[in-house]
Parts: C-alpha cells; sequence; structure tokens
C-alpha cells in the first residue's frame, strides 16, 4: 500500500521538532498544544480534516504564522521568531503561487537570485531542477502557458532547487484531476527518494496520506491524535476518531467481561457471543471493538469457534467492481460493512439480498478501544 | 426559430447601436467639425471662418484649406510653450500622484477587508463637491494671507507669507489634489486583485519585504500604473480651470492658450488646429497604452 519504503529502525536527527506549539486566532484556538518530531529524510504528512489546525501548523513551520506559545525548531536550530525569507525551508502552495510575470526558468531562478547565488551558476542549477521534475523543455513557457500538472512541476522544482532542509507541500494535488493526482504521488514519492529531502505535506485525503508518506500524523480540532506509519495508523487506530477517519470502520461498543494475559473478552451490546480480542483493559470498562470490513469472514454457515461470531441478515449489496460491501443488519439492529474481493467472473454471488449470513474475525484481526 | 432568431438579431442591433450613435453625434462629428475649422482661413464675421468648400455658379466645388493654422502653432513660442509647459507640468503632476497614490492604493488593498469600504469612500468623497468649488477653496488656503500662512506663521515656522498662489507651486497642488482618485482608484483594482501568496511565494523563496515589492508587487500592477498615470496625465494636459485660478501670469497651459485664442482672439481656426493638435498629442500615449495592457493581460491570464 504504502509507496515510500525506508529501512527501519534507523534513528535520523531530526529536522524539525514542534515543541507545546500552540496557535489562536483572537478567540479561536486552531492548534492547541503540539509535540511533533520529523526526522531527516521522512516524508511525513499531517491528515486531518479541514479546519483541523493542519494547514497552520505548516504554515507556522514556514514562518507565515507565529506560534502564540512554543516553539518550531528547524534542523535542531530554533525558527519560531525567524521570518521566512530567512528559513531553510520552502513551501509548494496549493495554488503553486507562481509569479505570473516570469517565465519558468525565472520563476525558479528566483529563490536563487535571492540567495546570492553565483551569476553563472543559477542557469545549470535551474536546469538540474527543471530537469528533475521533467520540464527542462518548458523553461521559457509563461505560467499561463501550461497545464495544471506541468505548473504543480514547476513549483516543485522552484522549491528543490534552494536545496531546502525541508519542503513543505500544502494540499500539492488538490488541483489536479483524479488520473493525474494518482501518476503526480507516485513521482513525487519517487523525486523526494532521489532527493532525499524531508517533505512535510499537509492533506486532507487519506489515501493520498496512506500512499505517499513514511509517517501520518492524524490530527483533529487542533490537536494531533495518532502519529505513526501508515498500516500502524490503518491496522491499530488507537481512537475510535483515528479508526473512523482513516478507512472504514466497524464498531461494536461494550463492556470488558475478562481480562487475562493481554486478552480481552468483551461483552458487545445486544450481541450474546463474547467477543474476543488482544489489549489490555480493566474488567467493566466501557470500550469498543473495531473490525474493518475487509477482515470479516461471511459465510451461510456457523464458524467452528463460538468467539468472535455473530449473525445477521444482508439488506444492502453495493457492487464496485474489484470489491463488493455487504451491509448486514445484526439482530441489535446495527448494520456491520464486509468486503468481499470479487476473485472470479462468476455472475451468481454466493451471498444475496436476505441471505441469513454468519461473520467472524480473527481475534488478532480486531482492535480494542478506549 | 427563424423569427426569434431574427428578432434576437435586431434587438442585439438596437443595443449595440446606442453607444455607436452616442459617439458619433457626440465624439466623431464635434471632431470633423473642429478638424474642418482647423483647415479654414479665419475672418472677421459670424461665424468666424471661411467655409472651406465654395461653390462656385457653374457647380465647381473650390475647396480653399490652408496648412496656415498648423504651422502658426509651430512659428508661435507662445504655442510651443504652452505646449511644453503643458506637459511638463502634466508628467510632474502625475508623478506626484502616482507617489503619493501608490502607498495609498497598497494601503487600502491590505487593510482589513471591512474597512476597505470605508477608504475608498475617502477618496471618492471630494468628488461630491464641485470641482470649481474645490479649487476655489485652495485659493483661500494658499493665498497670502491665506489659512496655510496662518497656520505656519501661527506656528512659528515662518516670519513671512509664503507666495504660493498664481505660482507653478499652486498648479501642481491643485492637479495633484483634483485628480488623486483617478490615480489611486485604478491603482487599488489591480493591488486588491493581486494574490497575496505569490508575495509568501516571495518570502518563502528568501525574498525580503521590499526585494519582493520590487520583483512581485511593481511589475504585477504595472497595468493599473498605467491606467491611472493616463487617468491623470490626459486630462490635465488640457486643464483649463485650475492653471487659470490658481496659477499666475506666466503659467501658460495648452487649454488657457486654447481658451485665449478662441474667446479673446476669436480666431477659431487657429484655435481648432491647437485641439486637433493637443489630441494628436495626446493619442500616443493611449495608443501606448493599449499595447503596453494587452502585453501585461496576455502574461496575466491563467
Amino acid at each position: 500500500m504504502s509507496l515510500a519504503v525506508r529501512p527501519e529502525g534507523e534513528i535520523r536527527p531530526p529536522a524539525i521538532q514542534i515543541r507545546g506549539v500552540e496557535k489562536r486566532f483572537g478567540d479561536a484556538t486552531a492548534v492547541a498544544g503540539i509535540d511533533l518530531e520529523i526526522r531527516e529524510g521522512e516524508f511525513f504528512s499531517l491528515l486531518g480534516p479541514s479546519g483541523c489546525g493542519k494547514t497552520t501548523l505548516l504554515r507556522m513551520m514556514a514562518g507565515f504564522e507565529t506560534p502564540t506559545s512554543g516553539s518550531v525548531l528547524i534542523a535542531g536550530a530554533d525558527m519560531t521568531a525567524v521570518p521566512p525569507y530567512e528559513r531553510p525551508v520552502n513551501m509548494m502552495f496549493q495554488s503553486y503561487a507562481l509569479f505570473p510575470h516570469m517565465n519558468v526558468a525565472d520563476n525558479v531562478a528566483f529563490g536563487l537570485k535571492q540567495d546570492g547565488v553565483a551569476k553563472a551558476e543559477i542557469p545549470k542549477r535551474v536546469a538540474e531542477a527543471l530537469d528533475l521534475v521533467q520540464m527542462g523543455e518548458f523553461a521559457k513557457r509563461k505560467p499561463h502557458q501550461m497545464s495544471g500538472g506541468q505548473r504543480q512541476r514547476v513549483a516543485l522544482a522552484r522549491c528543490l532547487v534552494k536545496r531546502p532542509k525541508v519542503v513543505l507541500l500544502d494540499e500539492p494535488l488538490s488541483a489536479l484531476d483524479k488520473k493525474l493526482r494518482e501518476k503526480t504521488q507516485f513521482e513525487l514519492v519517487n523525486i523526494q527518494e532521489k532527493v532525499g529531502i524531508t517533505f512535510v505535506m499537509v492533506t486532507h485525503d487519506q489515501e493520498e496520506a496512506m500512499t505517499m508518506s513514511t509517517r501520518i500524523a492524524v490530527m483533529n480540532a487542533g490537536r494531533i491524535l495518532q502519529v505513526g506509519r501508515p498500516h500502524e495508523i490503518y491496522e491499530y487506530p488507537t481512537t475510535r476518531m483515528v479508526a473512523d477517519f482513516i478507512g472504514t470502520a466497524n464498531f461494536f461498543s461494550g463492556m470488558v467481561e475478562d481480562s487475562q494475559n493481554g486478552q480481552v473478552t468483551f461483552r458487545a451490546d445486544g450481541i450474546d457471543a463474547p467477543l474476543v480480542v488482544s489489549g489490555d483493559l480493566a474488567i467493566g470498562a466501557h470500550a469498543a471493538i473495531m473490525v474493518r470490513p475487509e477482515k470479516i469472514i461471511m459465510g451461510r454457515e456457523a464458524p467452528a469457534g463460538a468467539a468472535n461470531s455473530v449473525s445477521g441478515v444482508v439488506i444492502e449489496i453495493a457492487y464496485l467492481g474489484d470489491v463488493s460491501i455487504y451491509h448486514v443488519r445484526l439482530e441489535s439492529g446495527l448494520v456491520v460493512l464486509v468486503t468481499t474481493a470479487n476473485l472470479r467472473h462468476s455472475a451468481e454471488p454466493a451471498v444475496t439480498w436476505d441471505d441469513r449470513v454468519h461473520l467472524s474475525w480473527h481475534p488478532g484481526n480486531a482492535v480494542l478501544l478506549p | 426559430m427563424r423569427v426569434g432568431g431574427l428578432r434576437r438579431d435586431w434587438g442585439r442591433r438596437l443595443v449595440l447601436a446606442v453607444p455607436y450613435l452616442w459617439l458619433l453625434v457626440f465624439f466623431l462629428a464635434p471632431l470633423l467639425i473642429v478638424g474642418k475649422i482647423s483647415f479654414s482661413e479665419s475672418r472677421i464675421g459670424i461665424p468666424p471662418y471661411e467655409p472651406l468648400v465654395d461653390w462656385a455658379e457653374n457647380g465647381i466645388a473650390m475647396v480653399r484649406a490652408t496648412l496656415q493654422n498648423y504651422v502658426l502653432l509651430f512659428e508661435d513660442d507662445l504655442y510651443v510653450d504652452a505646449y511644453i509647459q503643458s506637459l511638463t507640468i502634466a508628467g510632474i503632476s502625475t508623478l506626484l500622484c502616482l507617489l503619493i497614490g501608490y502607498p495609498m492604493a497598497l494601503g487600502i488593498a491590505r487593510a482589513p477587508e471591512k474597512s476597505r469600504g470605508p477608504l475608498l469612500l475617502l477618496v471618492i468623497v471630494p468628488f461630491w463637491t464641485s470641482f470649481l468649488i474645490r479649487v476655489y477653496a485652495w485659493m483661500t488656503i494658499l493665498r497670502d494671507e491665506g489659512v496655510l500662512n496662518h497656520a505656519l506663521m501661527g506656528l512659528g515656522l515662518i516670519d513671512e507669507p509664503l507666495v504660493i498662489l498664481n505660482t507653478d507651486w499652486a498648479v501642481y497642488i491643485g492637479i495633484v489634489y483634483s485628480y488623486l482618485p483617478f490615480m489611486v482608484l485604478p491603482l487599488y483594482a489591480t493591488l486588491e486583485k493581486l494574490d497575496t501568496t505569490l508575495l509568501e511565494a516571495a518570502a518563502d523563496l528568501g525574498a525580503r519585504p521590499i526585494r519582493a515589492f520590487v520583483s512581485v508587487t511593481l511589475p504585477l500592477s504595472v497595468p493599473g500604473i498605467v491606467a491611472g498615470s493616463l487617468l491623470v496625465f490626459v486630462p490635465a494636459v488640457g486643464e483649463y480651470v485650475i492653471p487659470n485660478l490658481l496659477g499666475g501670469g506666466d503659467t501658460q497651459m495648452l487649454g488657457k492658450a486654447l481658451w485665449d485664442v478662441f474667446a479673446q482672439t476669436r480666431d477659431w481656426p487657429s484655435a481648432a488646429a491647437l485641439a486637433v493638435a493637443m489630441l494628436v498629442a495626446l493619442v500616443i500615449p493611449i495608443a501606448l497604452f493599449q499595447r503596453i495592457q494587452t502585453r501585461m493581460e496576455e502574461g496575466r491570464e491563467r
């Protein structure tokens, strides 16, 4: 699933450290006390719904906003009060913000000129950066003479040419259509791996974050809910909100009946059979069990074991081509989603509307959420 | 379908005809009349010029056109002086308007959205008083015993009143004051549209605020600068009221010269030639402006 593959265990120095950062606009709190460390070479995503504070956090890294309290460190140096033009980071704006009166080469050269790079060296570095994003032939074009995808590449080249410590990307792909977006995801990751610069991306698109990032911070209401690698976030969410926001999730709320040796026996509301899941919670605690739709096995016959088995009636089937989504209503009224891969060309699915089905899952495929 | 299409066609033509008719009656026709008079010979009588075409008895038309009026414009130092002085005064005033108007427009464009409306209103408010009255007000202010001199002497900054009224200074003050809104409004329109993320991008790429202004804001506001400058420069060249009321005897501008020739000397053909020459001199900057504007708009399209 994740494109970004990195050797695990290698600890690299931090590129960005956010320490107790808070940002208020008047009465509204955009970012409420965040601690975060992003390491060199990471492709890090800030993921969350609009208004969750992710863009504000990114803008504080760029220097466009000053934290109300807390500090921002870049490559170990405190940058909290340093203006954007003195920070070793470059931002790719959502609108790309290419200078409309300059051609592609001048846009890319702009940052180098500000840095006082030797005149003779500028054309060489501009050409290098443009070749990296495969825009070498477009050097003389004006921004309005290019497509959205081409402008996006130029904007990236304009960031990379300065060889910053960190590249900040604000919803970099949101202006592109779906097909191009998917293609560009791969390209961005490839370029990032090639140059080895830390990328920090803001996105509201969970698929985009999952595909591209080495690590993701899931944000909501100005706080970070969970930080982890894509599969950790998906398979082992630590809160209901994260589980709900990333992918689709079935929740069974109830109470912990027994807890022994890291194994919890759970009594879900309206379900007779006990549910078993690994975890550690006090007996009597109210909690929920989360199971992903694709982790559920569906069949007409009751499975052998008694645990983690529920039964219900199929009330809805959504055929999506590669997979089908079944809506199964349990006796308690709870509707459980089950996805099955359509592996064969068979015309008749094994299970159809109004069929009585048994649902089960392996204890290791469920997550206990407090 | 066909009938409907025809009707629509007629409606379209009718709507389009109105501005054309307007321009024909109030612009082209008077222009042709002035043009015709400028080639006629002067005479004493009503009208005070010879007809351009004489119809002889045998039906032959005699055209009596003369370039004498135009030649006179170049021979008479009075006209050449007026011409140079008009361009100088208009040019310097335009520059002053730009220097004062640009920060004003930028300030309004960058003000919080809520206060932009009131600030713009303040720029426009003087228009609610007649132009003439405002110029008279300046006379009271700039006079030797006027408000300004009283204030300056009261503050002990000067001992003797400054002579401002009836000098070129007063003309500059009057023109800059009167035409400033024409500079501010188009500049504001351009600056307000300017995408502020471009400035963030410039800062992000290492440009200090002044560099960002010079390399992003300024070049992108050229259409506003050009529009505002023309709106000030063109009417300032032909300005009559301000030099007449605020200027001195040696302030000789085209508008004033034109009026003198037309009303005092009653030499309509010379006045007409002067008017045509002024028009030609102003058509050139406008044509230049339009070329720059189309070029800039091509660069702006997304």
